[in-house]
């Protein structure tokens, strides 16, 4: 794997930001994985944020010199194993497409000229990646929409979207975790918890696993939100 | 326990928040201005992660139904109880049956009750913190009960007053670090970051505080990257935003500056029209 030019800047007291060459792209991010997970060996932090080409490590305590972290940083970057294999999953998410959920599905339609169907097996045939959750807790930013898809936001942001809402914005496309405002445009709607507070690791979720979409109908949404209620329903995923 | 009988503006239950959960998109939260809320939680000999009461713009009143030991910290809302001020940031007994309400503002935004022992509310995520998408709230409402620990009567409590530097509440100078975007200004724009006093607009909470005056924006989005409590962030629209504790953990707007933890804290005491001044550290 190639070496990146990284930039190291102070970032008020106690954080340090690192950057990769402004480019989204599924190397960097696993360039950022890896530096991530070796830093995390090594060094203890308060939180590590991962950006679409950064990360942002926040010490614990105030950092008395910034050239010495600098260092120590530099030297881990450089330690990369060979097989820096980073365990990752692909996640099956169960998502309806029904026009009950997909409010703007019929709009879409129209716009871009392609029946519905075609829509939902575009958005349902991408494997996504996960670059990092932000927004809401449990808000996974995904990278891969077919460009046939990309759609601009609302004008206006719907104050209402409901839990587990399928939408577009721009170029990026994600499930709403919880009830929120948004200006998104709502295809479908999944079951699946995307943050649950009762859960040690409330978001199954990581930055680089895999997404798929599986269209599902009315009633599976049904059984499976049932099943989930019940603790009754496995979270499905690809080896 | 102790029972809201008033809600007032807004109080909510913090401690000093989530921490190590950013990962996953949850935002730290905990107390707006922690210097104030860790003296109450020292003076009562409490550890500094305790939970607190935190009480914006004062009018609230509560019941308590035990003995115990409380202190009050930050703004000044001239509190009584049953009906006789009490002293700020001292010790003071309550027995039970006994109510707590604020009047005339003297200085600052947010006061902090801290309790004998602690609020002991629920542990959510690692923090008793009020945050919407994690608590299931996010202020308290009327007739709602706070439980707090048995009062076992304390014979290490020094009940002496401290002295606080009103500086703390009455300076406008807010400390703050160069951003990361900071030098793709130019240096007309960081001048004018500089170069004048900003007036906070009524867009302001625990989320963060937008300011009046536009300064000229001629830089793009950036790619969404690590935001923190002190990020302060130039919109398109040439308006700046402090972010404060509730803040989300990225953004996409460039981050011109970074304030100093103690100007967060100093930043929380103030509210609409109150002017500030950032100073590079």
């Amino acid at each position: 794997m190639p070496n990146y030019i990284l930039s190291y800047k102070s970032f008020g007291e106690n954080a340090l930001l690192i950057e990769w060459p402004k480019e989204i792209s599924d190397a960097v991010l696993k360039d950022i994985v890896g530096f991530k997970n070796r830093i995390h060996k090594n060094i203890k932090l308060q939180d590590a944020i991962i950006g679409y080409n950064s990360i942002l490590l926040v010490y614990e305590f105030v950092i008395e010199k910034i050239e010495h972290k600098i260092e120590v940083l530099k030297k881990l970057y450089l330690q990369k194993g060979k097989n820096e294999n980073v365990m990752v999953h692909h996640w099956v998410i169960p998502v309806c497409y029904d026009l009950e959920f997909g409010m703007d599905l019929e709009q879409l339609s129209k716009e871009k000229k392609s029946s519905i169907d075609q829509i939902i097996q575009l958005h349902s045939q991408t494997t996504y990646t996960v670059f990092f959750v932000g927004f809401l807790p449990g808000f996974l930013y995904l990278g891969g929409l077919n460009s046939k898809l990309y759609s601009p936001r609302k004008a206006t942001p719907r104050l209402r979207v409901p839990k587990g809402a399928v939408a577009i914005g721009g170029e990026q496309t994600g499930v709403y975790p919880n009830q929120s405002s948004g200006g998104w445009n709502i295809i479908g709607n999944s079951p699946i918890s995307f943050f649950d507070v009762e859960k040690e690791m409330p978001c199954f979720a990581k930055t680089g696993d895999k997404i798929t979409f599986k269209s599902i109908s009315i009633n599976e949404h049904k059984e499976i939100a049932k099943a989930l209620n019940n603790n009754e329903y496995k979270m499905q995923f690809l080896l | 326990m102790i029972t809201l009988l008033h809600q007032g503006v807004y109080c909510s239950i913090q401690d000093l928040g989530r921490k190590g959960f950013a990962n996953i998109g949850v935002p730290i939260s905990g107390v707006m201005d922690a210097a104030s809320a860790k003296l109450g939680n020292h003076l009562l000999n409490n550890n500094l992660n305790d939970a607190v009461l935190e009480i914006a713009f004062g009018g609230v009143a509560f019941l308590f139904d035990e003995d115990t030991s409380i202190c009050l910290t930050g703004a000044d809302f001239s509190p009584k109880v049953n009906e006789i001020l009490i002293e700020m940031n001292a010790v003071v007994k309550i027995k039970k049956a006994q109510t707590i309400t604020f009047g005339k503002r003297k200085y600052g935004v947010r006061t902090y009750l801290s309790v004998f022992g602690g609020i002991q509310a629920k542990e959510i995520v690692s923090s008793k913190s009020f945050y919407k998408e994690i608590s299931g709230k996010s202020m308290l409402q009327k007739g709602d009960i706070v439980p707090c620990k048995l009062f076992e009567g304390q014979t290490k409590l020094t009940y002496s007053k401290i002295k606080v530097d009103e500086h703390h509440f009455k300076t406008n100078v807010i400390n703050c670090f160069k951003g990361p975007e900071f030098e793709l200004l130019t240096k007309k724009q960081q001048a004018q970051l500089f170069g004048a006093e900003f007036i906070i607009s009524n867009d302001n909470n625990r989320v963060g505080y937008q300011l009046n005056e536009s300064i000229e924006n001629t830089l793009k989005p950036i790619l969404t990257s690590g935001v923190l409590p002190g990020t302060v962030q130039l919109t398109p629209s040439g308006k700046l935003i402090v972010l404060m504790r509730d803040c989300q953990v990225t953004g996409g707007y460039p981050r011109v500056l970074q304030v100093s933890e103690e100007s967060i804290n100093r930043l929380a005491q103030k509210t609409t029209q109150d002017k500030i001044q950032f100073v590079l550290k």
